[in-house]
């Protein structure tokens, strides 16, 4: 089948469906991938960069339509009634259309989808589960636009992000305050925190504190008992109280911050409104706040969707377009999803697609199957996050070998029984022997404590030094060597032998092995 | 004056084998700790020399030199593959010097003690014989194991636990009739029948134990010859010996501990031998699918296109004597800038410690081997893993399937890695009898054939 990749037509959108990188694992499914002429010039892949991967470049815009089978795009097809502008006409029935439809908003594109027979799988639709992480192009838009969050905010910032003791004087660290610890969020906190920012977070699931901090940031808590983990991973909406609360932290945190990310939304309802207008003014002239929701509104009554404002020295970004504005990234991530997408859909790698619709995530995604609206789906069987927060993924051994508590008393228990052992050997043994004793069990003590330090890697060699001054048994046979009786001297030079033998082989051999040992350059 | 000397000496030579072994707990200070070791005997030796009554310096040095010379011999030219033949040669050395001293111990006419003094004495020697004879003809059968003259798998007699406790009970009976006897010659032969039935008893013990399960037995074995040497020193009434047997001991003591805990196995069910006989059964979840065989040149391409590798050697490699080119492989890729490291599980070869002396002997350098801890984090971001002769230290199955019988065992978890390569001979199962799912995985090639001729073969591809 033929892939066809279209320049995109909708105003400031600068991402391509595909970068020039995903084609190689496209081509080995055995699909042909298909490029209308300047589709990536704006993200800043020329035609030959896709030439030179194994795609063919059509010869102009009706052709690359109309011979491809599949069209994958970034925004969902226009509809205009100018022909040298609208996409929706030059869909063919019986096609495939893969892009970003956002089926809820746009109950009419479906029905027109479904009309026109065109098979469509949203890339917006991915299940939140984990299996379908790899095609989940909001979270790697998410990423994009919460680094780039930064970046504008670090440009309309008119101060360095990281502390500075110059010569000219000390420079006071940027204070970033990011709401909504999400996949946008949480590329936020890293990306400030990479530039030196103090970074601080606020989220109404408790579950993300882990996630903020190991990010680098510190995670602000509200005294107040609500959960705030909906279905599938988002937030949902929290009670007055809560709400109230939250409010008044961040009236508190604006009079400190320099630096305001707000990420937080609610599926299918408008974004809520966190920073008021008189929390946004009560920040020191300089701040910028940065509005990831804009395009549902945003978090900041002052936000103007897709502008930068200025009110009162504070800088408000409402840009919508940030994953568009690192276009050759956005473009690469999503060609990667792309690519993930059509291994899940081409398992046999014939080069055909097959909707499954028994398979979970194609389910999910597909929201037009051939004339019928499939939208919305049924709800997912889990949620990507199970509430109670267990991050480990991996099972634990099946059979431990013992819990500690068991060891621990099971060692004291040991302890006791050496003690009364010895209690009962010092009470029927003559004091010669209890002086020999004590040495003993001393020298076990010590062994244990020394032999605990011995590196795993020198196992073999201590076996072999410890062979070696267990031949300290000469000294046994020097001594009866000394004897009156010729029995025992016989015996006692055969001994000296052997344990001669053990003496200089056990430490010539050890000395032999760790010889060898040697460190890398 | 003298005695002040030598008891003098002897605590500077207890204080040199401790630091000796103390050394032991890096490679850097390794050879120091040798080294004082061999001070410490040096000493030791020369003090006792210098103050005791030996009948003539000339037979002793004359003996102390032939011994040595044979020591130094087969120490100079042992192959590093044949180390735990050596070690379990060295072991019935030590045993049977045990039981010769215990003897002469006995036979000297003149000591002469009384009463408790006497009783505690005959008990010294009777413990110091008994363990002595099992350390001794024990060591002799896991040497003929280790060089093959015996075979590897558990040879179990029947009734083998009934033997084992008739053994014990008889032996205690002995001992009571030797503590009382009032003669030499009276308590003569209950020794002698006890020493014989130590020395069945060592063979018997050891012959039941199969070919994996050989580091505990080496490890149990060197505890069991530092037990024999401090059981003398009790009945020669010397601390120096006391003190050096007590340390081996509890050394050997910990490596057993090591070793079962790395097979997460009771000490006393490896005793007691037959694993793998009376649990085939194999677990509930039977290994099942294709396995994807792949050509020397494929994996040499795999490798070299990796950013990161890790080798797993096991006793295959040591069979194989493949730590050369292994090495050498390793080398290569290193240089073409792939991360290479080494992964050694506790009890892979026959002996504690095996792998790192071999790969240090094939000039592998010891800071790019690691040990399971160390390296299990990172399997998941690890390209391609190499397993080299091992199989049961790499199955899955001791994680996922509750009822294997490796269950609990920990692993290396090779299987989290992108690619998984396992050179083997042919596709039998691993010592355990146990079946490894990780042959069957999607992301597992098998490269068959033997080690050294595959290895060499990739290295020729790259």
């Amino acid at each position: 089948m033929i892939i066809g990749i279209p320049v995109e037509c909708a105003a400031g959108e600068r991402r391509v469906a595909l970068a020039p990188s995903s084609i190689p694992q496209i081509t080995q499914l055995g699909f042909e991938v298909q490029i209308e002429s300047g589709a990536g010039t704006a993200a800043g892949f020329a035609d030959q960069d896709y030439l030179d991967q194994g795609a063919t470049i059509a010869t102009n815009r009706e052709a690359l339509w109309g011979d491809s089978d599949i069209i994958i795009k970034i925004r969902p097809p226009l509809q205009s009634s100018d022909p040298s502008f609208g996409e929706f006409q030059l869909l063919g029935r019986g096609k495939s259309l893969i892009c970003l439809v956002g089926p809820a908003q746009n109950p009419t594109l479906l029905a027109d989808l479904a009309n026109a027979g065109v098979t469509t799988l949203a890339m917006d639709a991915v299940p939140r589960i984990s299996r379908a992480q790899k095609l989940d192009t909001l979270s790697s838009m998410a990423n994009i636009a919460g680094y780039r969050a930064i970046v504008e905010a670090a440009h309309h910032f008119g101060r360095f992000f990281t502390g500075q003791v110059t010569a000219a004087g000390k420079v006071p660290p940027a204070k970033v305050l990011v709401i909504g610890a999400g996949v946008a969020g949480l590329a936020a906190i890293g990306a400030a925190n990479a530039m030196g920012a103090i970074v601080r977070a606020f989220d109404t699931r408790p579950e993300v504190k882990e996630q903020v901090e190991s990010m680098g940031a510190q995670f602000l808590m509200l005294d107040f008992n609500e959960d705030g983990a909906g279905e599938g991973g988002y937030a949902k909406v929290m009670s007055e109280e809560f709400i109230a609360a939250e409010m008044k932290l961040f009236a508190e945190q604006a009079r400190e911050v320099d630096i305001i990310v707000t990420t937080a939304l609610i599926p299918g309802k408008p974004a809520p409104k966190l920073i008021l207008a008189e929390t946004a003014r009560s920040m020191r002239a300089g701040s910028v706040i940065v509005d990831l929701a804009a395009e549902q509104g945003g978090n900041c009554e002052l936000t103007r969707p897709g502008e930068v404002c200025k009110t009162d020295g504070i800088t408000i970004i409402g840009y919508t377009d940030l994953p568009s504005r690192m276009a050759a990234q956005s473009s690469q991530l999503y060609g990667n999803n792309i690519s993930n997408l059509l291994a899940e859909l081409c398992p046999e790698k014939d080069g055909r697609v097959n909707v499954n619709m028994e398979d979970e995530v194609i389910r999910g995604m597909t929201v037009v199957n051939a004339s019928e609206v499939t939208w919305p789906p049924p709800p997912p069987r889990l949620s990507a996050k199970p509430r109670p927060a267990t991050p480990e993924q991996t099972p634990s051994p099946a059979k431990p070998v013992q819990s500690k508590a068991s060891s621990a008393a099971s060692s004291f228990g040991g302890l006791a029984f050496v003690v009364l052992a010895i209690l009962g050997v010092g009470a029927v043994a003559p004091p010669s022997f209890m002086s020999h004793f004590t040495v003993f069990v001393l020298a076990i003590f010590v062994g244990w404590q020394v032999i605990w330090n011995v590196t795993p890697a020198l196992h073999t060699p201590l076996m072999s030094v410890t062979n070696a001054i267990s031949g300290i048994i000469v000294i046994g046979a020097l001594l009866q060597m000394g004897s009156s009786s010729i029995l025992v001297i016989i015996l006692a030079t055969i001994a000296l032998l052997l344990a001669s033998i053990n003496v200089f082989g056990g430490f010539w051999v050890t000395q032999r092995m760790l010889q060898m040992f040697h460190k890398g350059s | 004056m003298s005695s002040g000397i030598i008891s003098a000496a002897y605590i500077a030579a207890s204080i040199l084998f401790i630091l000796s072994l103390g050394g032991l707990s890096n490679q850097e200070s390794a050879r120091r700790g040798n080294l004082f070791g061999i001070a410490g005997m040096t000493l030791a030796i020369g003090a006792t020399l210098f103050t005791g009554l030996p009948l003539s310096y000339a037979l002793v040095l004359g003996v102390v030199a032939i011994g040595g010379a044979c020591g130094g011999l087969v120490a100079a030219r042992v192959e590093m593959t044949a180390m735990p033949q050596l070690v379990a040669l060295l072991h019935s050395f030590v045993g049977l010097a045990a039981v010769l001293v215990g003897f002469a111990s006995y036979l000297e006419p003149t000591t002469h003690f009384v009463g408790a003094e006497k009783t505690v004495h005959d008990i010294e020697i009777f413990l110091g014989i008994l363990i002595g004879a099992v350390t001794f003809t024990g060591s002799i059968a896991a040497f003929g194991k280790l060089q093959g003259i015996l075979t590897s798998r558990p040879v179990l007699m029947p009734a083998r636990h009934l033997i084992n406790l008739a053994i014990g009970l008889v032996c205690v009976w002995l001992g009571y009739v030797f503590v009382g006897a009032d003669s030499i010659s009276a308590g003569s032969w209950p020794l002698l029948i006890m020493t014989a039935l130590a020395f069945a008893f060592g063979v018997h013990m050891v012959l039941a134990i199969g070919g994996a399960d050989m580091p505990v037995v080496i490890s149990m074995l060197n505890s069991y010859s530092g037990w024999a040497a401090a059981a003398t020193g009790f009945m020669l009434a010397n601390d120096l010996l006391i003190v050096t047997g007590a340390l081996v001991g509890s050394s050997g003591a910990i490596l057993s501990y090591i070793m079962c805990r790395a097979m997460n196995r009771r000490f006393v069910s490896v005793i007691l031998g037959g694993f793998g006989t009376t649990s085939v059964s194999k677990g509930t979840s039977e290994a099942q699918g294709d396995v994807i065989p792949v050509s020397a040149g494929e994996t040499a391409q795999l490798l070299s296109t990796a950013s990161s590798v890790v080798v797993v050697p096991g006793y295959g490699m040591a069979v194989a004597h493949a730590q050369h080119p292994v090495s050498e492989l390793v080398s290569s890729l290193k240089q073409r800038g792939i991360q290479t490291r080494f992964a050694i599980h506790p009890v892979a070869g026959r002996m504690p410690g095996h792998m790192n002396v071999l790969l240090a002997e094939a000039k592998v350098p010891y800071d790019s081997v690691l040990e399971m801890d160390e390296i299990n984090p990172d399997f998941p971001d690890t390209d391609v893993v190499l397993v080299i002769g091992a199989n049961d230290i790499v199955n899955p199955a001791a994680q996922e399937d509750p009822d294997s019988p490796i269950a609990g065992m920990p692993v290396l978890e090779v299987w989290k890695a992108q690619t998984t390569i396992i050179l083997k001979r042919s596709m039998a199962t691993g010592y355990a009898g146990v079946d490894n799912p990780l042959f069957y995985r999607e992301n597992t090639r098998m490269l068959f054939g033997d080690a050294k001729d595959s290895i060499s073969q990739v290295l020729a591809a790259l």
